[in-house]
């Protein structure tokens, strides 16, 4: 979880109402700022000192491994895990795992983000759903997702279908409660201007909550892709069958193989990573055009 | 949600289905029949579903290894509550995570001030720690199986680990955000620097601080199901692998509810708590 991530669950936990910035003005003088600040080369604008802390522990744990001064199976050398990570990428086993790993998280995620948007909206725009359903969405949420796994299981076996059915339910709760909340959080005085102008219903939706709803929208489909992340790995855990990077993790725990169980580690760490940062592109991509159309 | 799009929304669209529902009366009598068709309306749907588990497993639509009737749920939880199984595993689940808890938070506390407050420390220890993070909860578990064993320090070493981090980055957040006017007065003054933190700094924080450890509790009661779930032999995550492999459904969802209900009693008394804490600011820190 990265400071952005936990801005953001932050922001989830509170139920309150708020209100958002929806005219993204303040974003132009920053866009500007970036664009006129003369670019450093590369390594003047790295801040070496966070390399210290990982070398160190890297010449510590490389210095006891050869030293060996503890004799442990358990305790392999950097070595050995690179041996391990470079077998593993070579024998096309890190790429099968992965790619079953990212195929159900992305099935999960499409189905489970088509969901929360269509629950979302009904929360969002319809009192009566928002009386109806509203209530039982909280309790509902309110119950650990990985609880459910078990029953899951029951229903729909250990396969794929059970995989997916859980990512879909971990990516269409934030979606969900980030669409209500970005469409209750639209300002009254927004809706009254377009009654002014005798929007119809579906221009009022379209040019006015829409547009300001956006953030909090994406604000949930972020989330909805990190916690997806999350389940899948959660899912690979507890209902094992198939392959993918949890299994990795499974079967090197199992045969107490450390360099398999290390380097499984950082593929999901770097993924994670991975999948934070295209969200972060593909939201500064999208509000950096809404930042130029309100320029013009 | 008063002052919303909702309620235009509604005026605008004429989303009046609880009154189009209704057979015309008088008006008094209808608008008190649509008040109480209003009050229950969030009741319908967990109704109209018990009302469907229930025929359905009468009626032998579903089979009872599938779904248990709920009459049968409810027998297990009395069964489970009298034996006095559902107080011990509760018990050992509530006392891990709050060991864990209690741990996270003062050593998120104790990393996220020192982040905070030193630039040096945050150049050193940030991009570890970001890099780090980016491990969840689940990628640990394997690693730390292999070296801890499945004993209780796994546990704690998990939550803890579930909740250090939103509280880490809160503090570090709240550390961070402290009134730039304040700052000045405070200068003018002449606050010593520890002066600085505990009247200015801290206080200020609090607010973030509050959602960090909101955030922390559910990240460890989450982390909690999910290594009693995969590594346990007792807790509330255990109950529900167990009625699992004997397929008794049954145990399965009675312990659902019972990690359901303390999830949501947990986060009522810490939204209370965020609240107090709220409220007690000074309004200058609004801004």
């Amino acid at each position: 979880m990265s400071l952005a991530v936990f801005k953001r669950s932050a922001e989830a936990s509170k139920q309150s109402t708020k209100t958002l910035s929806c005219d993204c003005g303040d974003n132009v003088p920053a866009a500007f700022a970036r664009a006129a600040r003369p670019r450093k080369p590369l390594i003047a604008r790295v801040d070496w000192r966070g390399a210290v802390l990982p070398i160190a522990a890297i010449a510590i744990w490389w210095a006891i491994s050869e030293a060996h001064v503890v004799k442990s199976g358990l305790l392999v050398s950097p070595a050995q895990v690179l041996a391990t990570a470079s077998q593993q990428i070579v024998s096309g086993a890190l790429f099968k795992a992965l790619s079953a790993s990212l195929a159900r998280e992305a099935s999960g995620f499409v189905i489970g983000t088509l969901g929360g948007l269509l629950l979302g909206s009904a929360l969002g725009f319809s009192r009566l759903a928002t009386r109806m359903i509203g209530p039982s969405f909280d309790t509902f949420k309110q119950i650990s997702l990985f609880a459910w796994i078990p029953l899951i299981s029951v229903w729909f076996g250990l396969g794929d279908a059970a995989k997916v059915v859980f990512l879909s339910l971990a990516a269409l709760l934030p979606v969900a409660a980030h669409t209500c909340d970005g469409i209750h959080a639209v300002p009254r005085a927004y809706i009254e201007v377009a009654r002014a102008f005798r929007y119809s219903r579906w221009q009022l939706i379209r040019a006015v909550i829409l547009p300001a709803a956006l953030p909090s929208i994406f604000t949930g489909l972020y989330l909805a892709l990190i916690y997806s992340w999350l389940a899948t790995l959660g899912a690979e855990y507890l209902l094992v069958a198939g392959s993918g990077i949890g299994n990795t993790l499974i079967d090197g725990s199992e045969q107490f193989r450390m360099d398999l169980v290390l380097f499984g580690v950082v593929v999901v760490g770097v993924t994670g990573w991975a999948l934070n940062a295209l969200a972060r592109a593909v939201e500064r991509a999208m509000f950096a055009r809404r930042s130029e159309a309100a320029a013009r | 949600m008063s002052e919303t799009a909702l309620d235009a929304g509604n005026e605008r669209f004429g989303h009046d289905a609880a009154a189009r529902e209704l057979p015309a009366a008088s008006p008094r009598r209808n608008a008190r029949l649509r008040a109480l068709a209003w009050r229950l309306a969030p009741w319908v749907l967990p109704a109209v579903l018990l009302a469907l588990w229930a025929t359905g497993c009468e009626r032998g639509w579903i089979a009872p290894q599938i779904l248990p009737p709920p009459e049968r749920v409810f027998d297990t939880f009395v069964e489970l509550a009298r034996s006095g199984d559902l107080a011990s595993n509760t018990l050992i689940s509530l006392q891990r995570v709050l060991v864990g808890f209690a741990a996270g938070t003062l050593l998120g506390f104790a990393l996220g001030a020192a982040l905070g407050l030193s630039r040096t420390f945050e150049a050193y220890v940030l991009p570890s720690f970001n890099a780090l993070v980016q491990i969840p909860v689940l990628g640990w578990l394997p690693f730390l199986l292999l070296l801890v064993g499945v004993g209780e320090p796994l546990k704690y070493i998990l939550i803890a680990h579930a909740a250090l981090v939103p509280v880490t980055l809160s503090t570090l957040q709240g550390f961070r955000q402290t009134p730039a006017s304040l700052d000045e007065v405070a200068r003018v003054f002449a606050y010593k620097r520890w002066q600085r933190i505990v009247y200015l700094v801290v206080p200020a924080a609090v607010p973030t601080l509050a959602t960090g450890v909101r955030l922390a509790f559910t990240k460890a009661w989450l982390a909690l199901v999910v290594v009693e779930l995969v590594a346990s032999s007792e807790g509330l995550g255990y109950l529900i692998v167990y009625g699992r492999q004997l397929f008794q459904l049954d145990l399965v969802m009675a312990s659902v509810v019972v990690v359901g209900a303390i999830g949501y009693a947990m986060n009522r008394s810490l939204d209370a708590l965020e609240a107090r804490l709220r409220r007690g600011q000074p309004s200058a820190f609004r801004e």
